[in-house]
């Protein structure tokens, strides 16, 4: 457990004595009781399942022959030299897995877990699409009823999202409530879940959440950077000297950041979303602009007002657009074992387009934001250094966003001959 | 004996459950807040749940969010939502607050149970705090006098039920059915099964919220609970109202109602018991 390697001389855990769920003072559980018998059956499945070769299997099978695993590693020289400083750059290839992102690493996980239960029914909530279409995507694979809670904000901007999903057999509801993104499509998702949770099982796509969420969801996400690790030693033969990832709720940089916990010689860094700028209040800085709090069943970094409103976060990215983040990164925040830091809307872009001109891959807005973290990495190692990034997403999604940013013809457009 | 404790002995003695109304702090505004709830009280309310406005009400349906959203845009802060509780224990009801648990902690959690209980109020209904997470809650609950509410669930097993019943004081907030809250044209059936359930691990009061809107469904929960707990239909009152004057005869109207409800239950219940 990544908890244990970072606990030692930390201060006391909160709460009752040792509660589990719990990394430091962060995490635990803040439901309404009537999801308590549901938590702790999942948490029963998900013990169970991971002592059950079977299980293994099954989830392996899948990742290899219908995920496309192990995703390549592959060095992005012409970035590394021209934006980075000359550093070396491995991008960890997410983007390749089939439906375009990490996320359905940890959505084939649970959808497993979900037939075990017995259960027939999965809901999500989703940000960018990214998790909705994966676990759409998998209900269709496994003969599962889906439903998604997407923000109607994020609809709008990911609208090619929505229709896989729609073509993929899933229910869309767009959530009108509150900011209309990520935050108010998981309230939905949890109203949902406390209604239906005898048939239903609610496939959380990040390590947000109650206890055993962020667990099991790091778990899942884990083979990115078991794969990465052996990938990247058989290259150079050598640890890099950074780990870097977009954080949103966290789970493409705990899955990539797992892997190297107990590699003391190697930085992790996360880039969270500096939106228009942290002192202009409209972002998704947890660690730069938020503090302490209880969001969305976990104890955590929440964006608040003084009386603990939560804040609307902002962000061009709708899978970084969230107030909270996943409570095992407030730990290792707090410890100093990873780093934070807010990447603006302007710098992923500019990222953006270098990574597209020079390697021939247009990245999710998401992952633009490591991409970003990367280049000031890369200049202050140098020519010597070694980054590693995970290349959580594609950027299929992001074409209009990124079509009005840069000025060029819509895509509609485009079709029309302009 | 706390108020809480008294309120539910008195009830009890005079043979019919206790009648506790919701309303939102600040809703539709600061002091017409204060004027609903006191109108509750004034038609027989006995035991008044202020609600604190919070951005992410996860456990309520779409009437106590819509209510919560007006209170948040008019301005309302956990520190007028401890003064409107106040104001309205001055009516001589036992006033409990109900928040979810973030605005809690960021107010201070010693400080938020030392200013509830200067102001008159005598308990805390915590729908997302589990007795886990509540060490600091317990302590400092108990230094101020200030009953803490957990709920339990139809889905809460009996050992789960020992522990919430235990970590409670004043009474034990049973769910009546699995979903969020709001109005429902028949209270599910899970609702008596759960008290006595729960009745069997504690000797505490036990009230039934969730779904109830009816001097009917008030009088059919009262045969086997000790409190009968109203929030969305006093809420839809006050949206569908005109003006403050219709709300307040509508929510007095309703208290009413539901007053003679909980009384009915030695008619048509049978003996107390």
């Amino acid at each position: 457990m990544a908890s244990e390697v970072v606990a030692e001389g930390q201060p006391d855990r909160v709460g009752l004595a040792d509660p589990p769920g719990h990394f430091g003072p962060y995490g635990g559980r803040f439901v309404p009781e009537a999801l308590t018998a549901a938590l702790d059956g999942l948490d029963a499945a998900f013990a169970q399942a991971m002592a059950d070769p079977a299980f293994h299997a099954e989830l392996e099978r899948l990742q290899r022959t219908y995920t496309g695993r192990p995703s390549p590693l592959t060095e992005a020289v012409r970035f590394g030299q021209e934006h980075c400083g000359g550093a070396r750059i491995f991008l960890k290839r997410e983007d390749l897995n089939h439906t375009g992102s990490h996320k359905i690493n940890n959505v084939l996980g649970q959808a497993l877990l979900t037939v075990r239960m017995g259960k027939k029914r999965v809901i999500a909530e989703t940000g960018a699409g990214q998790h909705g279409v994966a676990t759409a995507t998998a209900a269709a694979l496994l003969g599962l009823d889906c439903v998604v809670y997407m923000g109607e904000e994020d609809t709008r901007r990911q609208a090619l999202n929505v229709t896989r999903m729609r073509l993929l057999g899933a229910t869309v509801v767009p959530v009108t409530a509150g900011s209309r993104t990520l935050k108010d499509a998981i309230n939905e998702a949890m109203r949902d879940w406390v209604t239906t949770v005898d048939e239903t099982h609610y496939i959380l796509g990040t390590v947000t959440g109650p206890s055993p969420f962020p667990t099991m969801v790091r778990t899942f996400q884990s083979v990115i950077g078991q794969e990465a690790r052996e990938q990247l030693l058989e290259e150079t033969g050598r640890l890099p000297d950074a780990v870097a990832a977009c954080v949103g709720g966290g789970s493409n940089a705990m899955g990539i950041f797992a892997a190297f916990l107990e590699d003391p010689t190697v930085a992790l860094w996360g880039f969270e979303a500096g939106g228009e700028g942290v002192e202009t209040g409209r972002h998704a800085a947890r660690f730069a602009g938020g503090a302490p709090g209880v969001l969305h069943g976990a104890r955590t970094y929440v964006m608040q007002d003084k009386w603990g409103q939560t804040v609307p976060s902002h962000s061009i990215s709708a899978g970084l657009d969230y107030p909270g983040v996943g409570p095992e990164h407030a730990w290792l925040h707090d410890t100093g074992r990873a780093h934070y830091a807010p990447v603006t809307d302007v710098e992923a872009m500019d990222a953006f387009e270098r990574l597209c001109r020079t390697e021939g891959i247009i990245p999710a807005i998401e992952t633009a934001h490591a991409l970003a973290g990367v280049m000031r990495l890369g200049r202050d190692l140098g020519p010597d250094g070694v980054i590693l990034v995970n290349l959580s997403g594609r950027g299929d999604k992001d074409v209009a966003t990124a079509a009005r940013w840069f000025g060029l013809p819509a895509v509609d457009e485009a079709a029309e001959g302009r | 004996m706390t108020a809480l404790a008294d309120t539910f002995a008195r009830a009890g003695a005079e043979g019919r459950a206790a009648l506790i109304g919701y309303l939102p702090a600040g809703f539709p505004n600061r002091d017409d807040s204060v004027r609903l709830m006191r109108a509750m009280v004034a038609a027989g309310v006995d035991i008044v749940e202020v609600g604190l406005p919070y951005s992410d009400p996860l456990m309520d349906g779409p009437v106590i969010q819509a209510a919560a959203d007006q209170a948040l845009r008019g301005g309302t802060t956990p520190a007028d939502v401890v003064a409107v509780a106040g104001e309205v224990a001055q009516s001589g009801a036992a006033t409990v607050v109900m928040s979810y648990w973030n605005p809690v902690e960021r107010f201070g959690v010693e400080a938020f149970a030392r200013d509830l209980a200067a102001a008159g109020g005598c308990g805390v209904i915590t729908p997302d705090l589990t007795p886990e997470e509540s060490a600091d809650w317990a302590e400092a609950t108990a230094a101020y006098d200030i009953d803490r509410i957990y709920l339990v669930a139809p889905s809460s097993t009996d050992q789960r039920l020992r522990t919430v019943s235990d970590a409670c004081t004043g009474f034990v907030y049973a769910a009546s059915t699995m979903g969020v809250t709001g109005a429902r044209s028949s209270v599910s059936g899970a609702a008596e099964s759960l008290v006595a359930r729960v009745r069997a691990v504690t000797d505490l009061p036990v009230a039934v919220g969730l779904g109830v809107s009816t001097g009917e469904q008030a009088a059919e929960i009262a045969a086997y609970a000790d409190g009968v707990i109203v929030g969305s239909a006093f809420i839809r009152l006050v949206l569908d109202a005109p003006g403050i004057d219709e709300a307040e005869a509508a929510v007095t109207g309703l208290a009413r109602e539901l007053a003679a409800g909980v009384r009915r239950r030695r008619i048509d219940g049978g003996p107390v018991t």
